[in-house]
């Protein structure tokens, strides 16, 4: 049976959604393929020149770009999207190859990632644009490609990518087939009502199975299993293909040249020099240097500095029209002025503006403090930087009595998380503390006292530290999500007891093929936030992908768990946990305070405690013996080292009455074990 | 950037001695270029020799006084001490390699012998002559294995030092020797050359042990060593002896030591097994054929030694070292106390102040480690000096603090005021609130007679390091602050690194 995502049936019925999913999926497609039949007649089947081949579309262009002379139906704006490592990034290199946006060498790798985490991780976390001229029967075409991000955390930049265009290509591994993040993409682009182009990447592998994976992608997709195009993106294998369907299936964007300037801010970036960056795209009319224009958001008027394509590098041009897609500077000095989803329009003619974007919704939650006090402000600046570039992270000031000042930090998820404090770390040279990830649990308050504090009954709790008493709330309410999982049936039986573990109720299950199953579960969102991924890729020998989506709250029976050392409390290891859990996530975090804390010179006394019952101790012996044994005149140096360093850490030593506890402890703590 | 006077010094320091100051105002400009020098150095085999100076005194009044009239006194130390040395000899080859050993040795098939004593004789004389040592105050000839050594080196080496400067008649001259039978037969050679005092190194009574440690003898062959020792120096033989060996139990340790109680002279050095990363007993433990005792068991056995040669008459006056009828080792003894000290062959290290380079700042210095460039070098320049670091006061009353602690008598006052005239033990560690714990929970004694480890607190030390030298960084730079304008005395703050680079491509 298949099943219709939680996004698009928010309360799937138990039975009849797969009948549902087809129905609509095929009037939908009716719908796109009737768009692409009428706005055909201007710009397909050119006859002109036959002299122009394919060796053209190779040769570098050279001029400069009058982009005014791309005819609006000359113009196609789509996007790939793909579950992680399916090979977007490869075929985007491929494409600016073809096109010759950059020159073909064996060095394109990933030339769209720009970012060192991106590179070091292989993965995609900002979407970029290019713009490729590509020939075609005679035409020459612009073809804006937006690269968009693979991992669930940052579907929100897929989402923002896909309203500039009118179509996609879905990329699936022949061998891995459809992956969770497939499926996800999938309906993202298929509820912007995109044009879904099929391609099956990967066939040179040894192991491919494009046959298999075309019948996978009819059965879930309801796309007829011949219209997937097999390619290989590392060899270049039919990518020419790609290019033709492109043109061919995915509709122009509909926009007037002749109507007033209307433009999509659809991502921005921060430049040192220059500001922001807004990316664009053109709903109606056209923009050059010297225009006033107005954001529907703000009603700040800017004047345009400069405008121009992506090839993949900025490249200014002298105006941009309608249909198209490009940057445009003009002087805005922070990000927050480029509200992604704004609409830019001339001052002196105001427009309607284009339906935005809901804010990207973060999930997860951790306090963020510099490891010196004293790097504060440098750490402020950093931070402020880089938000700039990722509007998705949320910021509100915070202090500790341990850690100082610093942050409270909600991010998409913990790979987001992770992303963010590396860039900080590579791009800013900032290190920095980051406390246990949490998600933001809500309570429905009693006490009209506090419901006065508060302005308000529905508390949101972002710090374990400020969780209200249960005498004072009427209910708690934990985010839930709808976890999708697809997997090979070899690995069933764990993959249930894992979500079972995780108080996850089964939703759906259905086979998409012969043994592959496509699973969906209701998960409290604080049971995946930290290790289910890594757990889950662990139990299925890395087969099974997880995506989840945000599905509201739920009641839950909450309780706040505090965390003592020889007696005293630490603030910053107090959590928020579940009732059923609290026995278990009380005894893993005292085992693993007890790894993180080194041996000191006086028994430590490690307990996880409800109120005033302690659920759980360990204790950590006190050190007999720590002297180097031999020490003579030759070579102390390694020694006095290693000794100023320890004497250096002293410094930055958080103290809990006695005990010294290093700063890593604080992230480490809620990692769980792997899930046996 | 080079500065060709200063190599020039370095080779001829006496003759060129003058040229040397010159160079010193121009290399103050270069602060920032030391890592790059040491690459050039390097990759350009046209240098031959670059010194490249980092004065980062305080002030350049400070420069104006620096040992150039040759006759100013640090302030640290009395004019006794001051031109005193001890005096280390490196023998880098080994037969076989202990599994356990990361040391600077080499094992060579044909060690050219000629061609050692000559480069150890050469670079003796150098440094000799570089410190202008007036008295040496104890030999020891350590590796590698020493015994491998031909007594006719030793002896040569000996007299060189004797002719050069004051060696008083009853200095103790020591020697590392493996308890090999081969060894053992020359001893009496080793003695008419001159050493007083052998350290045999015997590390296990037991023969699966010895095989695990890689060790080139059997107990069997340790004991008989031992006996022959005992005959030639009597009450001058030490015994090292490894525990926290690989299966090794507490029991067994014990036995072992009791046995070895009955058996031994008047010291014995006692060392923990250290894992050290590229030994083959490192990969091995890595691998998991082996393991190590565990922390508790090794903390265990540890105390059990302190004990059982505690109750056999031996005074711990070290972490690792015992001895009986005061038969403490003075070349080590040396270390502890933060005297200066020569070192000599390959990958030797040295602390001493080169007067006879017109300086007065002590240095750290590290002879080049391997033996034929070492021996190039010597043959070029007179020494293989390949790392020099000017020490700072503080440079040096750290590293006081962290050897003073380790004897059990620990740091007296009188010690430390020789090295620190400004700031007493109790302004320098004292203020601090983690040494008041240590003290209050009896690890540390602050007393009359100076600043020691309790008998807990001396298994502990490297736990309370860390929180003194904290306090003694804070304490000096108040110090500093606060003495800066008042008296002509300015102590120095950074220290200065030269780079005394005498490698050459070939």
């Amino acid at each position: 049976m298949l099943v219709g995502l939680g996004r698009w049936c928010r309360v799937p019925p138990p039975r009849g959604v797969c009948r549902l999913l087809r129905a609509r999926l095929r009037w939908r497609r009716q719908q796109q393929q009737q768009h692409y039949s009428g706005s055909k007649e201007p710009s397909l089947g050119g006859r002109g020149g036959e002299a122009t081949g394919r060796g053209e579309s190779r040769r570098r262009e050279k001029d400069a770009y009058d982009l005014s002379k791309f005819p609006v139906e000359n113009i196609r704006n789509f996007s790939i999207i793909a579950h992680v490592d399916h090979g977007k990034s490869t075929l985007a290199d491929r494409l600016l190859e073809i096109t010759g946006a950059i020159v073909k060498t064996d060095r394109n790798r990933q030339v769209l990632d720009k970012l060192q985490v991106e590179r070091e991780r292989g993965i995609t976390v900002k979407a970029q644009t290019a713009s490729l001229f590509y020939h075609h029967e005679g035409k020459t075409y612009l073809l804006n490609l937006i690269d968009t991000p693979g991992h669930v955390d940052f579907s929100y930049e897929v989402s923002r990518s896909l309203s500039a265009c009118q179509g996609v290509l879905l990329i699936v591994d022949a061998n891995e087939g459809i992956q969770a993040q497939t499926v996800a993409n999938f309906f993202l682009a298929f509820e912007s009502q995109l044009m879904i182009i099929p391609v099956i990447n990967k066939i040179d592998l040894k192991h491919a199975e494009p046959d298999r994976v075309a019948k996978q992608v009819e059965k879930v997709f309801d796309i007829p299993k011949d219209e997937c195009i097999q390619i290989s993106a590392k060899l270049g294998t039919n990518v020419d293909q790609v290019l033709e369907k492109v043109v061919e299936k995915i509709p122009p964007p509909r926009a007037k040249l002749s109507d007033p300037l209307r433009a999509l801010v659809f991502d921005s970036t921060y430049d040192h020099y220059r500001g922001v960056i807004a990316s664009i795209a053109l709903f109606d009319g056209w923009v050059q240097k010297g225009d006033k224009i107005m954001s529907s958001y703000t009603k700040k008027v800017y004047e345009v500095n400069e405008v121009g394509i992506l090839r993949p590098d900025q490249y200014p041009v002298e105006k941009l029209c309608a249909g198209q897609v490009g940057y445009l500077i003009c002087g805005m000095k922070e990000v927050k002025e480029a509200q992604i989803g704004d609409t830019f329009h001339l001052q002196k003619q105001p427009v309607e503006p284009l339906a935005g974007f809901k804010p990207a919704k973060p999930m997860v939650f951790a306090g963020m403090y510099p490891i010196d006090q004293s790097e504060y402000t440098n750490l402020r600046k950093a931070v402020e930087k880089l938000t700039l570039n990722d509007s998705s992270v949320t910021v509100h000031r915070d202090s500790s009595p341990a850690l100082g000042a610093g942050w409270r930090l909600g991010f998409l998820g913990l790979l987001h998380m992770e992303v963010f404090n590396q860039r900080l770390e590579q791009e800013y040279n900032a290190s920095v503390i980051l406390t246990a990830p949490t998600v933001p649990y809500k309570a429905v308050l009693s006490s009209s006292k506090l419901i006065k504090e508060y302005g308000e009954e529905e508390i949101t709790i972002l710090n374990p530290c400020h969780f209200p008493d249960r005498l004072h709330v009427k209910e708690y309410l934990e985010p839930i999500v709808t976890g999708t999982i697809l997997t090979p049936d070899d690995y069933i039986g764990k993959i249930i007891s894992l979500c079972q573990s995780r108080r996850a109720i089964q939703k759906n299950m259905v086979y998409i093929d012969d043994h592959r199953l496509m699973m969906q579960y209701l998960f409290p969102l604080n049971e995946i936030v930290v290790d289910f991924y890594d757990s889950l890729k662990s139990l299925s020998s890395g087969y099974a992908s997880f995506d989840y989506e945000d599905a509201g709250y739920q009641v839950a029976d909450l309780i706040k768990m505090d965390i003592y050392l020889n007696g005293k409390c630490v603030e910053e290891l107090a959590t928020i946990v579940h009732r059923e859990k609290a026995y278990s996530t009380g005894k893993a975090i005292a085992e693993r305070l007890k790894d993180t804390i080194p041996q000191q010179l006086f028994e430590i006394a490690i307990q996880a405690a409800i109120g005033s019952k302690v659920i759980a101790r360990e204790t950590i012996k006190a050190v007999r013996k720590n002297v180097l044994a031999k020490c003579y005149g030759g070579d102390i140096t390694r020694k006095m080292k290693l000794l100023k360093r320890q004497a250096e850490g002293k410094r930055r030593m958080r103290k809990i009455g006695n005990v010294e506890i290093p700063k890593d402890a604080f992230i480490n703590v809620l990692k769980r074990q792997q899930d046996k | 950037m080079l500065w060709p006077c200063t190599a020039h010094c370095l080779m001829h320091p006496l003759r060129l001695a003058r040229n040397c100051t010159v160079s010193l105002p121009l290399a103050r400009n270069c602060s920032v270029s030391l890592p790059l020098a040491r690459n050039c150095t390097i990759s350009l085999p046209l240098v031959r020799n670059c010194t490249v100076s980092l004065p980062l005194a305080r002030s350049s009044g400070q420069f104006s006084g620096w040992g150039l009239t040759g006759g100013q006194v640090p302030a640290y130390l009395d004019e006794a001490t001051l031109h005193q040395a001890a005096l280390y000899v490196h023998w880098p080859f080994c037969e076989r390699r202990c599994t356990y050993c990361n040391f600077n040795k080499y094992i060579s098939p044909s060690v050219d012998h000629d061609a050692m004593r000559d480069g150890l004789l050469r670079e003796t004389e150098t440094l000799l002559s570089v410190s202008q040592v007036k008295e040496i105050t104890s030999i020891f000839f350590g590796g590698g294995t020493p015994s491998l050594a031909r007594p006719s080196t030793i002896a040569r080496v000996l007299e060189t030092v004797a002719r050069v400067t004051h060696v008083p008649h009853d200095v103790e001259i020591s020697m590392e020797a493996n308890p090999t039978s081969a060894a053992a037969s020359r001893l009496a050679e080793f003695k008419e050359a001159g050493i007083t005092r052998l350290s045999l190194g015997v590390q296990a009574l037991c023969d699966r042990d010895l095989r695990i440690l890689g060790r080139d003898h059997t107990a069997q062959e340790a004991l008989r060593s031992l006996e022959e020792a005992r005959k030639l120096f009597p009450g001058n033989t030490s015994v090292d002896i490894i525990f926290g060996r690989p299966g090794q139990s507490v029991e067994s340790w014990e036995e072992e030591l009791e046995e070895l109680v009955a058996l031994c002279d008047h010291h014995v050095s006692l060392y923990q097994l250290t894992l050290e990363r590229g030994t083959a007993l490192y990969k091995q433990v890595q691998e998991q054929a082996l393991s190590i005792p565990e922390q508790e068991k090794l903390a265990e056995m540890y105390q059990a030694a302190r004990r059982i040669l505690g109750m056999a008459g031996f005074l711990q006056y070290e972490v690792s070292n015992f001895a009986k009828s005061g038969a403490v080792c003075e070349h080590n003894l040396g270390y502890w106390r933060g005297r200066q000290y020569l070192g000599v062959g390959p990958g030797a290290h040295g602390r001493f102040i080169p007067w006879g380079e017109e300086k007065s700042l002590r240095e750290a210095r590290i002879q080049t480690l391997e033996p034929d460039n070492w021996l190039r070098e010597v043959r070029q320049f007179g020494h293989g000096t390949r790392k020099r670091v000017q020490q700072t006061e503080l440079d040096i009353l750290e590293e006081l603090l962290v050897l003073g602690l380790r004897m059990n008598d620990g740091i007296t006052h009188q010690l430390w005021l020789q090295c620190s005239p400004g700031l007493s033990l109790q302004e320098a560690v004292g203020d601090s609130p983690e040494v008041k714990q240590y003290l209050e929970k009896q690890l540390l004694v602050l007393d009359n007679r100076g600043l020691r480890c309790s008998w807990e607190g001396l298994a502990l030390l490297d736990m309370l390091l860390p929180a003194l030298l904290l306090q003694l960084q804070l304490s000096y730079q108040k110090s500093v602050t606060h003495s800066l304008p008042s008296t002509g005395f300015v102590p120095q703050e950074l220290g200065s690194t030269t780079i005394a680079h005498t490698y050459r491509e070939t």
